[in-house]
């Protein structure tokens, strides 16, 4: 039977390192297959986060060699024979125990976005050409995959900044159909968007392929440009008053 | 005696999955303190995985659906043994739970109208599951969650309850511990609602998360409540089969709803043969038939034309699937062939993209080119805690219990897309109960000390035993235990010996140890998670040793059939004697002639 090296991160806040664990693969399986393998063989008490196991919940997040992902969806024969590889917890929050980091930054950063706000007298009828744009945004399973490979987030550390995910459930929000509020003024002041320079990354890491930057950070992007930069639009709206777009 | 921290909350909400979501949403909407405890982060829990859809009699699609038509059809599907008020209940409120979660950012797929669009499901007369492609429940559970954090609700995430305390006969609160550094808590509550799902776990094969281990079960056991249904266990005719790092994982019964095929080996559509003799008028008759269905469907059109035979009821299509892999006409996995790629492709991305992507990332294959490999996997329990149908209250006083985890609902069989529209419809009635309950008590409970020593000495208890049984073993024994003894097709001796493997376990379980320390302890975790295994698996092996017919999900290789005169009126109903487990017969509860004689007219009757 083949056999994989896994390099695991075993440790907890004052640090760690990696321990190599040997377990068999069968077809078919998926890193997430493998830890928990070591789980029930050799370390019962390996910190590991997960619920569905099939791409939907997006708990086990993870950097297997280095690049941010679902374990439950690397699979080992993607790996080369004899390959070593290395599972490590994502590193743009604190580390908690092994494989487990404290997410719970995004829950806090997630309560600030105003909530959706349907006007009183909807009748809620609107078509599906209206919502394919906010139902790609509602595909989003909070992996944080986007938030750990974030350059503002994980290099300058700056938590005054959403983040891609709470960009994208903005997004979801002002592209409603129904929703009355305009967040731009909170996305320019709180949520931080200038910080993006859409390189990307997050996007490239999405599981659900959500197009992060190019529908929802880069149009939000638009509506601050001309909600506060635009010298003409400014000009209309002072004197013809303001209304959400 | 370690420390523990203290919370306090009128209303404590253990579980935050769609019931527990909508109950904790209710409570405080009323204005009383409420607490959510959940055993993962915020927004993980089981109800993101559903994916076909929520049932609900909006008439959007079909304009003949309405609640009569939507309550003969559950209860038809459960055969009869639900608790009436609840189907009717369900059925009747369901639509409106479904207009709230739009008014509170739900964004369901749309009719060409600009409706909330609804899509057929095994055992739905009508076409009736309002949904968002394949991740519906993904679409419920965020929404509840965004409406919750504006609400004011407390939620303790990555937190673990394993007792709840009484004072006298009374909820007084229960006794946990987070999972991120092992700490102990003490939650004071007048009173709490129990929203905890299922009892997969206890299986080899199934589409259930690591968190469903029959907690809430067994909560409601210890403290003095009652299991009904126990025996009705659903298995989901189609789980993937094949590699077996995915073999259980859900294929959505939307692949059929949107005109998947099943074959055999042989090529053969086999499911004309396996529709009962009672359903059969309900089905098209032929291919041809059945093709002009899918064409209406897939249109947006009416048609006379019958629905496709894969759209029975979950029970059966599971038991045929069986049937057909037993007698060597099964797929090189095991399992049957489910087919869609005979449609455009787009389509199918389009209205299955999570079904397209599990396949092709985790199996390498493309279901817009070939067929599917599928076969059953333990999927739902239909049993749970008895409640009120009206208020969700349990014979525990200030215990409620809503979604999975309570019983009578869905009888012996629950039909597809059924269980997200119970977890909104009693979540909202199990959170108004609860919090109606807390703000009629005078006073407060008082929570005893010996009771949270107690709790406290069983959690510590596995680390005083650095050498002893590793519960990762016992869970793989009680694995096969259940999936060889308490499968699909039961027989006595078989569940006999299966009782008597389980009474082995239990000793065992007492010899589970545990190092390491209690912060993020999965091992530690386990040996608490397996006493709520084993009590909820012994409660099924009991309740199906007891049943001597086939009904619904429970089938009986020695009682082949339905036996309407002795076991067509009763519910078994599983409590706590001491240290052993009482089984007792109930009377199901008598449907008003009203709504008995809905099911004498041939034709549904509409509103």
């Amino acid at each position: 039977m083949r056999e994989a090296l896994l390099k695991v991160f075993r440790g907890e806040k004052d640090g760690g390192e990696y321990i190599t664990y040997k377990v068999p693969i069968e077809e078919g399986m998926v890193v997430l297959d493998a830890i928990h393998y070591i789980q029930a063989m050799y370390a019962p008490d390996l910190a590991v986060r997960w619920n569905c196991k099939a791409a939907k919940c997006g708990s086990c997040s993870a950097e297997v060699n280095g690049r941010p992902s679902l374990m439950c969806k690397s699979r080992m024969d993607k790996f080369a024979d004899g390959e070593e590889i290395t599972v490590q917890p994502i590193k743009s929050f604190p580390h908690i125990k092994d494989l487990v980091s404290d997410v719970s930054w995004n829950y806090r950063a997630n309560e600030k976005i105003p909530a959706f706000t349907p006007a009183e007298d909807a009748d809620w009828t609107f078509y599906q050409e209206d919502i394919d744009r906010v139902q790609e945004f509602r595909k989003c399973i909070e992996c944080f995959l986007c938030q750990d490979v974030c350059h503002v987030i994980r290099d300058h550390d700056r938590k005054d900044f959403l983040g891609p995910r709470f960009m994208v459930r903005s997004a979801g929000l002002e592209m409603h159909p129904l929703d009355t509020l305009d967040r731009t003024k909170f996305l320019k002041e709180e949520g931080g968007i200038g910080l993006c320079n859409i390189t990307k990354c997050c996007t490239e890491v999405c599981p659900e392929s959500i197009h992060i930057t190019d529908n929802a950070i880069i149009p939000l992007k638009e509506r601050v440009v001309d909600e506060f930069y635009d010298p003409i639009a400014k000009f209309f709206k002072t004197v013809f008053g303001g209304k959400k777009k | 005696m370690a420390d523990y921290e203290i919370h306090e909350h009128d209303v404590l909400v253990i579980g935050a999955g769609g019931a527990g979501l909508r109950a904790a949403i209710e409570a405080s909407g009323m204005g009383v303190s409420v607490g959510l405890v959940c055993k993962s982060l915020l927004g993980k829990a089981h109800t993101v995985m559903a994916e076909g859809g929520v049932a609900a009699a909006l008439a959007n699609v079909d304009p003949k659906d309405g609640w009569e038509t939507h309550f003969q059809d559950t209860m038809k599907g459960g055969k009869m043994l639900n608790n009436w008020r609840m189907a009717q209940l369900h059925a009747e409120e369901a639509p409106e739970r479904v207009r709230e979660l739009e008014r509170w950012g739900a964004v369901f797929d749309r009719t060409k109208n600009g409706k909330i669009l609804q899509r057929a499901f095994g055992g739905h007369t009508y076409k009736r599951l309002c949904h968002v492609g394949d991740r519906t429940g993904l679409e419920m559970i965020r929404t509840l969650q965004d409406r919750g954090v504006h609400q004011g609700i407390k939620v303790y995430m990555e937190c673990c309850v394993s007792r709840l305390l009484k004072d006298g006969d009374k909820i007084a609160g229960a006794f946990g511990y987070y999972r991120e550094d092992g700490r102990f808590v003490l939650f004071k509550a007048k009173s709490i609602v129990l929203a905890t799902g299922g009892v997969g776990k206890s299986f080899t094969v199934t589409s259930n998360s690591w968190e469903y281990t029959g907690d809430g079960h067994a909560l409601a056991y210890d403290a003095g409540a009652d299991l009904i249904d126990m025996e009705f266990v659903q298995f989901h005719p189609t789980g993937m089969v094949w590699p077996p790092g995915v073999r259980g994982i859900l294929v959505t019964e939307g692949v059929r709803g949107e005109g998947g095929i099943l074959r055999n080996k042989d090529g053969e559509r086999f499911m004309y043969k396996y529709l009962p003799e009672s359903t059969k008028d309900g089905f098209a008759a032929t291919d041809e038939e059945a093709k002009t269905w899918v064409d209406a469907a897939l249109a947006g059109t009416q048609t006379e034309a019958r629905r496709p035979p894969e759209l029975s009821t979950r029970d059966n299509v599971a038991r045929a699937i069986y049937q057909e892999v037993k007698h060597g006409r099964g797929s090189p996995h095991g399992g049957v062939y489910l087919d869609i790629s005979y449609q455009d492709p787009e389509r199918v991305k389009k209205k299955l993209p999570s079904m397209y992507h599990q396949f092709k990332d985790l199996a390498d294959v493309d279901i817009t080119a070939g067929p599917m490999e599928v076969g059953p996997t333990m999927h739902y329990i239909m049993g749970g805690v008895r409640v009120d149908a009206e208020t969700a209250a349990t014979r525990v006083p200030g215990l409620f219990a809503a979604g999975e985890c309570s019983g009578g609902m869905h009888g012996a069989n629950r039909l597809g897309g059924n269980s997200l529209s119970d977890l909104i419809v009693f979540g909202k009635r199990a959170g108004a109960g609860a919090a109606d309950y807390a703000k009629k008590m005078e006073g407060k409970p008082t929570v005893h000390d010996d009771s949270v020593k107690a709790a406290l000495d069983e959690m510590e208890a596995p680390f005083s035993r650095p050498n002893g049984l590793n519960p990762y073993d016992i869970a793989k024994s009680l694995n096969q235990i259940m999936s060889t003894h308490v499968g699909i097709y039961r027989e006595e001796k078989d569940l006999e010996v299966g009782i008597a493997k389980l009474e082995e376990l239990k000793a065992q379980v007492k010899e589970v140890g545990i190092k390491g320390k209690r912060a993020f302890n999965p091992g530690w975790h386990l040996c608490r998670d397996l006493k709520n295994m084993i009590i909820s698996s012994e409660a099924i092996a009991r309740s199906a040793l007891s049943r001597k017919e086939s009904r619904g999900a429970h089938s009986r290789l020695d009682y082949e059939d339905i036996d309407e005169e002795n076991w067509g009126h009763v519910n078994s109903a599983i409590s706590r004697d001491g240290d052993r487990m009482k089984l007792e017969l109930t009377p199901k509860p008598e449907m008003p002639d009203d709504l008995k004689s809905l099911f004498k007219k041939k034709e549904p009757v509409n509103a």
